[in-house]
């Protein structure tokens, strides 16, 4: 009796796996079970990818433009202008950070665009030198925008002995050979989405280590944690070691900019993971619509709430996040705490819903 | 006394059954394929460089409680490796199998107290099963050690064959026994969080994963599964169709999760179950196709294997089964959730229970000061390491302490070690841990009921 039940199970689920994979539609490349993950890819690269990096280019050509007029004319209404466009490319930047995937990954783009602390060493010993390369590992941390920052805020105490150290074309080319280089490497990543990587994007969805959807997630998480929590706030608030560091802020030397990038950076995590497009309210597929169709409509509530409740501390920090941390470190953790319960949501919570292979040793399980 | 005649016949019952012999086949045939898959096994093990990844890289050992002395060798680690492939070789070909035996034995089961990170229930039934195997005749028959003795024997104690179905029983039973509570029957849990996320499986990834149906069809049937198949594969009449069953669940657990070799290890072990002509006619044929013989003029044919310490033997063997059998509920001594303080978890055939994922941070303070730093546990845990750790009470003291003696060490004063651990569990929102208030640092490991893990706020009712 047990052996026809047995069977009949077996059978029944034989005839039900084979039914209903025989309406399978095979022109679709995409897995789609009732949640379209090459969906949520092709939102997140159209709208969100990359818009943001044809943004972050069009700012940096536009630096590029104002550079050369400061190079050709060191004054101090030059300078603001590029100061200005400088500021407005490094927010754009905080919008591409975390796409460390595809030709980002392959040229280690953001190791050579945002870096910091710079080290004003290398920096000095570049520009005397005049014979550097820029990629190289070892100058990771004497380009980008933090060596910009340097370049444009740091050299000398005021405006006016910076304007005048400017005078040497030795400034001038290395100003010049940063900004034409982070535009470049911008560029050359963009053509790659536009051309050819935005198919092969879309069209890896499977749940492998090396899939694209899994590399973006683990990306995503990384980044929140690694280049949000730890480098904004953790590292120079202290947190990793026995003192703070406030010298290790992000945009330490144009000294009130460092909140105005962290919440850019927190605007845009948060709008990843709604799928919200960049630069409009509309929203797509997203980690978000992926949360609800697994029925994890609690998770998407709490993230939201999180994220809004590490806005509000960091909102309370004063603009240069290495005077709060001189005047009143407390608020820095605060908003690390505040951060790091994110981080519990996205890689215990989010994670387990997904079920998503992470890069771990590929032993065996039970 | 009116219990003395039961007594009487359960002793003559007992007697009877202790004396009864079967064919030495089975058992060699079992030894013989057991020998090559260790083998290969090891072999496995180093081809994917898992001697260096699990073994070698790691700069600090997890310890099991009571065998810290227990830690890798080093470069030696990979010795380690060809000693127990080797023995597991000797094993195949019933040479010095006694020796043999004891020696994967030994090995084996070192590699395993290496590291808890790499806990897995099947290592456990690879050591139990070798233990076991060290008290049976299992070259009693078409071994090199008939030739080398020049002698065989035809028959073995029944008792023998049937401890290691019991033992396979167990393990079958037993892993039944713990699905039967409200997480896995009546929320379908973990298999709703873990089969769709194989939507990339051919043919029936789109279509079955998805369905909440089939996350509870495979649940029960998974569970009857269990407790049924060692009954299905003791009685002549379903054992072939036991067997299929044991194929095809194996088959279809090997292509869903990333359980190496344990499923080939289930399906061959099973085959003791059938009967002495099914293995001498694979015999024949090993035979045939090897051209070998055993049945030389020279080799002396004794009737029945006999035991030369047969009454301690029986002692020890029925104590290792006691153990068995009762050491899975050792969990019932502790107050608070099994999944979720995992006191009493390991060795107990709980396997693909529930998922559990977690993250712990550790804080080290000087208590003078209370000047206070996180750890990155990347500096001193592999990834796995990490992940194993993270939600794990017992890993997470033993990383505790192992971060305090390091920190004091580096001339820090006045350590103490806060975890703040969240730990999320069979989908629930993942919860505060341990007690972040303790200093872990001053806490001791024991077979105590750990205080500082916070209590699960749900309940998971069954066994």
């Amino acid at each position: 009796m047990t052996r026809k039940i047995f069977l009949l199970t077996v059978i029944t689920i034989f005839v039900i796996a084979c039914g209903a994979s025989s309406d399978d539609d095979p022109d679709s490349g995409n897995v789609t079970d009732g949640f379209d993950r090459g969906a949520l890819l092709t939102n997140l690269a159209d709208n969100l990818i990359i818009p943001a990096f044809q943004d972050l280019n069009v700012k940096l050509t536009t630096l590029k433009t104002d550079k050369d007029a400061f190079i050709s004319v060191p004054d101090q209404t030059n300078l603001d202008v590029l100061r200005a466009s400088w500021l407005s490319a490094y927010k754009a930047w905080q919008h591409v950070e975390m796409y460390n995937i595809g030709k980002a990954e392959g040229i280690l783009y953001s190791f050579q665009m945002n870096v910091y602390p710079v080290s004003t060493i290398d920096v000095e010993a570049n520009v005397s030198s005049g014979g550097y390369d820029l990629t190289h590992t070892n100058n990771n941390d004497a380009v980008g925008f933090p060596a910009v920052d340097y370049m444009l805020y740091g050299i000398a105490d005021d405006d006016a002995t910076i304007l005048g150290k400017y005078s040497d074309a030795k400034y001038k080319t290395y100003l010049s050979d940063l900004i034409n280089q982070m535009q470049s490497l911008t560029e050359t990543v963009l053509d790659d989405w536009t051309s050819s990587y935005k198919a092969t994007f879309v069209s890896s969805t499977s749940n492998t280590v090396t899939s694209s959807l899994n590399k973006l997630i683990n990306d995503y998480i990384f980044y929140y944690e690694k280049g949000l929590r730890a480098n904004k706030f953790g590292i120079p608030g202290g947190v990793f070691s026995t003192s703070p560091l406030p010298e290790k802020v992000e945009a330490f030397y144009s000294k009130e900019l460092s909140k105005e990038l962290a919440l850019e950076a927190l605007n845009s995590v948060q709008n990843i993971f709604n799928g919200k497009h960049y630069s409009s309210n509309t929203t797509g597929e997203s980690f978000k619509s992926y949360l609800v169709y697994l029925e994890r409509n609690d998770l998407v509530t709490l993230i939201n709430s999180r994220f809004d409740a590490a806005r509000v501390k960091i909102e309370t920090l004063d603009a240069n996040f290495s005077t709060q941390i001189n005047t009143d470190n407390a608020k820095i953790t605060e908003a690390f705490d505040a951060l790091q319960l994110v981080v519990v949501s996205l890689k215990v919570d989010m994670l387990q819903a997904f079920n998503i292979s992470v890069d771990f040793v590929d032993a065996d399980g039970d | 006394m009116i219990w003395q005649p039961f007594f009487y016949t359960m002793n003559l019952s007992i007697k009877t059954y202790l004396s009864k012999n079967v064919s030495a086949a089975p058992l060699a045939f079992f030894r013989i394929c057991f020998g090559l898959m260790m083998c290969f096994g090891m072999i496995r093990f180093w081809y994917h460089g898992w001697i260096d990844t699990l073994y070698i890289q790691p700069k600090f050992n997890f310890s099991y409680y009571g065998f810290e002395f227990i830690k890798p060798l080093g470069v030696y680690t990979y010795l380690l490796f060809v000693i127990c492939g080797l023995s597991a070789l000797f094993i195949a070909f019933g040479l010095k199998y006694r020796i043999a035996i004891i020696t994967f034995f030994l090995s084996f089961t070192y590699i395993e107290l290496m590291d808890k990170t790499t806990y897995l229930n099947h290592y456990y039934f690879i050591s139990l099963l070798s233990f076991l195997m060290i008290f049976l005749p299992a070259n009693a028959y078409f071994s090199l050690d008939n030739l080398l003795r020049k002698k065989r024997y035809e028959t073995i104690p029944k008792w023998t064959t049937d401890a290691i179905k019991l033992l396979l029983g167990i393990v079958y039973f037993y892993a039944g026994l713990a699905k039967l509570n409200s997480d896995w029957l009546f929320k379908a849990m973990p298999l709703k969080i873990w089969l769709p996320s194989k939507y990339d499986l051919p043919l029936i990834g789109e279509s079955l994963m998805s369905q909440n149906w089939f996350h509870y069809a495979m649940s029960w049937s998974g569970a009857l599964y269990d407790l049924s198949i060692p009954f299905l594969l003791l009685y002549k009449k379903t054992r072939w169709f036991a067997f299929a069953l044991v194929v095809f669940f194996h088959v279809f657990t090997r292509v869903l999760f990333p359980i190496g070799m344990f499923p080939f290890i289930m399906i061959v072990s099973t085959l003791i179950f059938f009967e002495a002509d099914f293995h001498k006619k694979i015999i024949a044929f090993l035979k045939r196709i090897f051209r070998l013989e055993t049945n030389k003029p020279s080799i002396l044919k004794v009737e029945s294997y006999k035991f030369s310490y047969r009454k301690p033997l029986l002692i020890t063997l029925s104590l290792f089964f006691c153990i068995q059998l009762l050491f899975p509920f050792r969990y019932l001594l502790y107050p608070n959730e099994l999944f979720w303080t995992e006191e009493g978890f390991r060795f107990s055939w709980r396997v693909m229970l529930m998922e559990k994922m977690g993250m712990s941070t550790f804080k080290i303070v000087n208590a003078k000061t209370d000047d206070y730093f996180y750890v990155d546990n990347k500096d001193f845990l592999t990834p796995f390491q990490e992940k194993q750790m993270s939600f794990q009470p017992d890993f997470i003291l033993e990383y505790a302490h192992f971060l305090g003696d390091h920190f004091t060490a580096q001339g820090h004063e006045n350590v103490q070690v806060f975890v703040e651990s969240y730990v999320a569990l069979n989908g629930r929102l993942s919860a505060l841990f341990i007690d972040k208030y303790v200093d872990l640092y001053q806490e001791k490991e024991s077979l105590k009921p750990k205080h500082w893990i916070l209590p699960l706020k749900d309940e998971i009712k069954g066994l």
